[in-house]
């Protein structure tokens, strides 16, 4: 493969899976920078585990394109594709009757790895599970499962890595530990493509995220979606009420629009805050008001989501 | 595309240290072979030394053929929808094995077991016979062609049973009724031999030669259904 460096690690153009009458996901494209932690954030039933198999070769997209690694999806590249990549499933999908080390053993025979002992003892202690190698995989916790199965997804150092909702159903010490490996993936340079419903997770460890709902309904980094989607603005706390609010916020530059939050609280809305916050201030002293305090109100990723996902219920209920 | 040994062999290893520990399919090795043991054993043992003479006409040995039949059959059926069951499919597909790859290892895997248990069955139905049965007994049962057509048809039934049960493996979503049904179309492979041992079929070289050459062309395309109907894509999603 020539220039593979140069190639986005992944490249999704219009894609669409069908499964008989049911779309489980309608026109994706995206791209995913080498090195990034890409969020694929949806509901149950978004589609987010289908294109994690899309693209992971285990089914075939029903229209639409994708390069994975630099290599053209497509069925006669399944193991050069899979070769290049690896895939922590929702579920550990460990065997239960095996020893980690010998679950280990028989994927790194499976993606060949050179050297596998060392390697096996290497990604065990990156999950920090150096001491139970030796234990039944069934008789683990569901936590260290999960760590587990992180460790057998890094044992052919992939070049993108794909967890589907690798913290789901972990407790939150459990998950995270699982945060922390992953924060540790970025640093190392691994390209993640990471599924998860949990905003918050998103938003602390992704640098970009896609929201979708069947269909992609925005993409970006979680403060440029904020911005994207919402009219920052200017919460304004007086004393008492403004007798004329119409009045003290007429002539002030860069306000799109104003309304009253309550008895004695008002919510400036304006694209540059910064220009906005000065001039409002002196407004309201020159009005005679007494300001309790002034704070630009933020979004979280939480209502980007909410806005974005429950757009489609709408629809459905039109 | 060339196959990897590595990757086969990676299959294989996982395979056999899986089988050793499930409790289920180790029975069902021990179990299926010592029913069709004890009715060749019971008949050796009951036959008075002047009554040898009607093993000219059976051929009991090719009734313990039902053994290389069945066993593999059995453990083929467990091979995908026991992955299935236990989540690992998807895992295990997402690796770059090609598919020829994971067929032949879980072949492999279940034929060399198999293979065995059939062997040590044959030798331990020999040293019964040879120890314990009545003088003649011994020389009317163990005839050369008879025990060389027992070692030869062994892996030769055994690989027709695995291809059955692989198809069938891959095609249920519960490992008790695709074990059940892969032995259910094991049964006319059985009813073959079994009539071979009572003599219902003649025994002779034209009918060794026909089955054996009928076995060769069935496991070749055994080989190709089973590698066909082992589509990634349908495994995954088909149990919904
Ligand atoms: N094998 C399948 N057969 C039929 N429909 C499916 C199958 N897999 C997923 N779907 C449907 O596709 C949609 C997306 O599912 P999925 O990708 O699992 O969502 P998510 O992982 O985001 O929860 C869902 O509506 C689901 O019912
Ligand atoms: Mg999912």
């Amino acid at each position: 493969m020539t220039g593979a460096a140069e190639q986005p690690a992944l490249s999704v153009r219009s894609l669409s899976k069908r499964f008989g009458e049911r779309m489980a996901y309608e026109q994706i494209s995206f791209e995913v920078g080498r090195g990034e932690v890409f969020g694929f954030l949806g509901p149950n039933g978004a589609g987010k585990t289908t294109m994690v198999r899309t693209l992971g070769t285990l089914i075939a997209p029903s229209a639409g394109s994708a390069s994975v690694a630099g290599v053209p999806l497509s069925e006669a590249n399944g193991v050069e594709i899979r070769r290049r990549i690896a895939i922590m499933p929702e579920s550990p999908g460990l065997y239960q009757r095996l020893s980690v080390r010998d679950n280990l053993a028989c994927f790194a025979d499976l993606y060949e790895v050179p050297a596998p002992a060392r390697r096996i003892a290497e990604v065990l202690s990156m999950v920090g599970l150096a001491e139970r190698a030796a234990e039944l995989c069934g008789a683990l916790s569901k936590g260290l499962r999960q760590r587990v199965a992180l460790a057998r997804a890094l044992l052919s150092e992939p070049q993108v890595l794909f967890l589907d909702e690798p913290t789901s159903g972990l407790d939150p010490a459990a998950a995270r530990d699982v945060h922390e490996l992953i924060e540790g993936m970025r640093e190392r340079g691994v390209t993640v493509f990471l599924t998860t419903h949990r905003l918050e997770e998103a938003e602390r460890l992704c640098d970009r995220v896609a929201i979708l709902n069947t269909t992609l309904r925005s993409i970006g980094r979680p403060a440029e979606l904020r911005d994207q989607l919402f009219t920052r603005a200017l919460l304004v706390r007086t004393a008492s009420a403004l007798a004329d609010p119409a009045a003290v916020f007429a002539s002030l530059p860069a306000l799109e629009g104003w309304h009253a939050q309550g008895d004695s609280a008002y919510l400036l809305e304006a694209a540059d805050i910064s220009a906005l916050a000065p001039h409002a201030v002196r407004a309201l002293v020159a009005a005679g008001a007494d300001v309790l305090a002034v704070e630009e109100r933020r979004h979280s990723l939480e209502d980007v989501y909410l806005e974005l996902v429950g757009e489609r219920r709408e629809e459905a209920a039109r | 595309m060339r196959l990897s040994r590595r990757r086969v062999r990676g299959v294989v290893d996982k395979e056999l240290r899986d089988l050793r520990r499930n409790s289920n399919v180790v029975y069902t090795m021990l179990v299926l072979p010592l029913i069709f043991l004890v009715q060749p054993v019971v008949e050796v043992l009951t036959l008075s030394a002047h009554s040898a003479a009607v093993l000219r006409r059976e051929h009991t040995l090719t009734y313990l053929l039902a053994i290389p039949t069945l066993v593999p059959a059995a453990l083929a059926a467990y091979a995908i929808v026991g992955e299935r069951l236990q989540g690992t499919l998807e895992p295990l597909l997402s690796t770059p094995v090609q598919r020829r790859e994971l067929i032949l290892g879980k072949a492999l895997a279940v034929f060399l077991p198999s293979l065995a248990v059939a062997y040590v069955v044959f030798a331990l139905f020999v040293i019964i016979v040879e120890l314990f049965s009545a003088a003649g007994v011994a020389g009317a049962l163990l005839r050369t062609p008879y025990v060389l057509a027992q070692v030869i048809f062994t892996p030769l039934l055994a690989t027709w049973s695995i291809w059955l049960g692989m198809v069938i493996s891959a095609r249920f979503a519960d490992p008790r009724a695709a074990t059940q049904v892969a032995i259910l179309v094991s049964l006319p492979t059985v009813a073959i031999t079994s009539l071979i041992a009572f003599n219902v079929i003649p025994a002779n070289l034209r009918v060794a030669l026909g089955f054996g050459v009928g076995l060769l062309v069935l496991n070749r395309i055994g080989w190709r259904v089973a590698t066909a109907v082992f589509d990634r894509e349908r495994l995954i999603t088909g149990s919904r």
